[in-house]
């Protein structure tokens, strides 16, 4: 069991909560996640660590409402506990000898940007952020990343915040301009990462995506979380999460990624109607 | 005296139609007449020659007498003074190999060898009906070891360190304890009420249990002897799973067996109100011969499969599976396709509509027939393939149960740690590691055991261990 210390809501969508987790938080390291378990019979599902307080030993992780299992873990307030926090499993971000970085973030994806972006600053990296979001009611961390970058760019679908685009059309301008990366690390939607891979590809620029595929136990165990990365079966929670990007068989993650969606659906209207039910019962 | 009864007393089940539909234990065990009646067809050799073909060595005629003479409990403390988890070896052991194999019934006369392994699961379970108090908390010694991992090596190794006098602490990744009792073998073969109650035995005895704490990345093993333990045993198990490397095997639709049984087992996903969801129903393939392979295939048909099969390469003959689930999954109607290999997983594509969601699923397994050539260094005759044999079978769900390969996470955490050329963990035949009072179970260096050579493992290792801390 572990205690909520602070839940706040980033957006309508979006939740943060800070955990109290000593042993993890001494140990965790940006690229790192964690798996929760919010109830006594509710689902695993890996989050990344967001940010890591080792004095106060708490870890704070970001998430998404998507399904039943996000919906159930955000039912839960400041005080409370969940039901088991593990951790930190996967590799860390390796950071060392990068001189300048670009890190482009998509969506909720950001929240798993931040930590390696401060790192990579606070170690005196030059880095350049590139944070996508759908529309302006969906940022976050926005101050955050401005204070721990050298240039943060700031791109929308709908052009309500910052410029209208696509995160890899910001990329791609920053590298036609003549900004040489020694790696570009890319967070967020598959489909967003595959696009992103592709173009530096064509410009020969190392990039690494940080995969969330879907995982039971994160110990290795199960190799449900396994991607095809240069040809070879990997398995995210023990060789990853991180992997070169012009590697990764993205196709398939994207397939992969939508093994249980009729069930998640399904899953997803009880949660609700559950929920209902619960509010109603209350007023 | 009357004539010895050539055969075992068979132990009732569950009906095959009945219980292809349920997750109710398949074996019920024996009523106190049954066991009786077993136990009188022990001769009780004075050279008990069916003790040596038990890992963990259990007084075999010493706790069949007991019962000849209904005393239960004083079979119970014969048993319980060579294992930790009677209940569990008495339904999971493959005692026609190991104790039951060397039963002079067998070897000299020609019958059927004492029911041995059911009479291990009647004394067990009796005990749990009859148990009043807690067991005894030993005086403590004053020494304090880790064990990484609650599975049958890491129990053991706890259960007897413990009752030296040992603080045992014992790290579980998982939010229950058990290990493979818990996430790998079906309710329906060990109801995990069982393994429950195992592990409180073991708690009573003074065992502490911490779960979801994984050793190398949440604590590492440099950190538990800084803090004060002076001896580990690593019992982490199995590892990653195997996968046979042909196209299709990332199709959704395709898992590994432990994925597969994990999501069944752990997560409940046999429940209707389960939060984590598994595929049910159509067509199932399982590839493999071991019991893994007839825990999945078996859970598969449970889970509401119309047709299950079970592809294996080799013939019946060398199916390592224990005998009683090989006939179980044949009762139940467990389609064995043997001498067979898939050499491809096809996948469905509807080329006409990409948002088809039947894309990216598993549609086919083609497969080969295969032959028996000469014999491996095993000694077992390697599977050649029939050049042109190949067919198609139609399918879902397909699960790869042909075993697993050490997990690195402890060896690439721990400096000093000695590891083969396939990542396994080097030990002596005591189970010591090249780091000193680090200690670990075969599987941890193989990649797959039984359960109870796991036991029998964790039992070499508390001894090692309890000699180096205490002096021989």
């Amino acid at each position: 069991m572990n205690k909520i210390i602070r839940k706040m809501p980033l957006n309508p969508t979006v939740t943060l909560m800070e955990i109290e987790a000593p042993l993890i938080a001494k140990k965790a390291e940006p690229g790192q996640f964690i798996i929760v378990r919010s109830h006594s019979d509710a689902e695993r599902i890996p989050l990344t660590v967001a940010d890591f307080d080792r004095e106060k030993g708490s870890i704070t992780i970001i998430f998404q409402i998507v399904g039943a299992a996000t919906m159930r873990l955000n039912s839960l307030s400041a005080g409370e506990c969940v039901e088991s926090f593990v951790g930190p499993l996967g590799r860390a971000t390796n950071t060392e000898g990068l001189r300048k970085t670009a890190v482009v973030g998509g969506g909720v994806g950001c929240a798993i940007a931040y930590p390696v972006t401060k790192k990579l600053f606070e170690q005196g990296t030059e880095v350049h952020v590139i944070a996508g979001f759908r529309t302006k009611d969906l940022v976050i961390l926005e101050d955050e990343f401005r204070a721990h970058s050298s240039s943060f760019y700031a791109v929308s679908d709908d052009g309500s915040w910052g410029e209208e685009g696509l995160v890899t059309d910001a990329l791609k301008k920053l590298i036609e301009s003549g900004e040489k990366y020694d790696e570009v690390i890319t967070i967020g939607p598959l489909i967003m990462m595959k696009f992103v891979c592709a173009l530096t590809k064509q410009y020969g620029i190392k990039t690494i995506a940080s995969m969330n595929p879907i995982m039971i136990d994160g110990t290795g165990m199960c190799g449900c979380c396994r991607l095809t990365v240069g040809g070879k079966t990997r398995f995210a929670c023990v060789e990853g999460p991180e992997f070169d990007g012009h590697e990764i068989d993205f196709d398939e993650a994207i397939a992969r990624s939508r093994m249980y969606a009729s069930e998640e659906k399904k899953a997803r209207e009880e949660a609700c109607r559950l929920m209902k039910m619960g509010e109603e019962a209350k007023a | 005296m009357a004539a010895r009864e050539p055969k075992k007393h068979e132990m009732p089940t569950q009906k095959p139609e009945v219980r292809a539909h349920n997750f109710s234990e398949v074996a019920l065990g024996y009523n106190e007449e049954l066991a009786l009646a077993e136990a009188q067809r022990c001769l009780g050799c004075k050279n008990k020659p069916c003790m040596q073909g038990c890992p963990v060595n259990i007084d075999i005629p010493e706790f069949i007498s007991h019962i000849k003479q209904n005393d239960i409990e004083g079979a119970y403390s014969v048993i319980s003074k060579s294992s930790s988890l009677p209940a569990v070896c008495g339904r999971v052991c493959p005692q026609e190999s190991q104790c039951e194999h060397e039963c002079t019934l067998g070897t000299k006369l020609n019958l059927e060898p004492v029911g041995i392994g059911r009479l291990e699961r009647y004394v067990a379970d009796q005990h749990r009906v009859n148990r009043t108090g807690t067991a005894e908390h030993p005086a403590p010694n004053g020494h304090k070891v880790a064990v990484i991992g609650s599975g049958p090596s890491g129990l053991t190794c706890a259960g007897d360190l413990a009752k030296k006098g040992f603080s045992v602490t014992v790290f579980e990744a998982l939010h229950a304890a058990g290990g493979v009792l818990v996430y790998g073998i079906p309710e329906f073969r060990l109801p995990k009420s069982i393994v429950a109650d195992e592990v409180k035995i073991l708690e009573e005895l003074g065992v502490e249990i911490v779960t979801n704490v994984i050793i190398g990345r949440t604590v590492t093993i440099d950190e538990l002897f800084e803090q004060g333990y002076e001896a580990v045993f690593i019992g982490t198990g199995a590892g990653l799973p195997n996968f046979m490397n042909i196209p299709g095997e990332s199709l959704c639709g395709v898992y590994s067996a432990n994925e597969f049984l994990t999501r069944s087992n752990l997560m409940k996903s046999y429940l209707d109100n389960s939060a984590t969801p598994i595929k049910k129903g159509g067509r199932v393939v399982v590839v493999g011969g071991g019991n893994v392979a007839m825990d999945a295939a078996r859970t598969a048909l449970r889970l509401g499969a119309e047709h299950v099969y079970i592809v294996y390469r080799r013939s019946f003959d060398e199916l390592p599976a224990r005998k009683e689930e090989v006939e179980h999954a044949k009762e139940e109607g467990i389609d064995f396709r043997i001498l067979c290999n898939p050499v491809e997983i096809i996948g469905y594509h509807n080329e006409n509509d990409p948002r088809d969601p039947k894309n990216g699923f598993v549609k086919a397994v083609k497969c080969i027939k295969m032959e028996l050539g000469e014999p491996d260094e095993k000694g077992r005759r390697r599977p050649v393939e029939i050049v042109g044999s190949d067919f198609e079978i139609e399918a879902d769900t397909v699960i790869m149960a042909i075993g697993t390969s050490p997990n690195p996470l402890i060896k690439d955490t721990t400096e000093g740690l000695e590891v083969n050329k396939r990542g396994g963990i080097v030990i002596t035949e005591n189970g010591l590691t090249s780091r000193s009072n680090v200690y670990a179970c075969v599987d941890a260096v193989t990649g797959a055991a039984t359960v109870i050579s796991a036991m029998g493992a964790g039992k070499t290792a508390a001894k090692a261990i309890a000699d180096a801390l205490c002096g021989k």
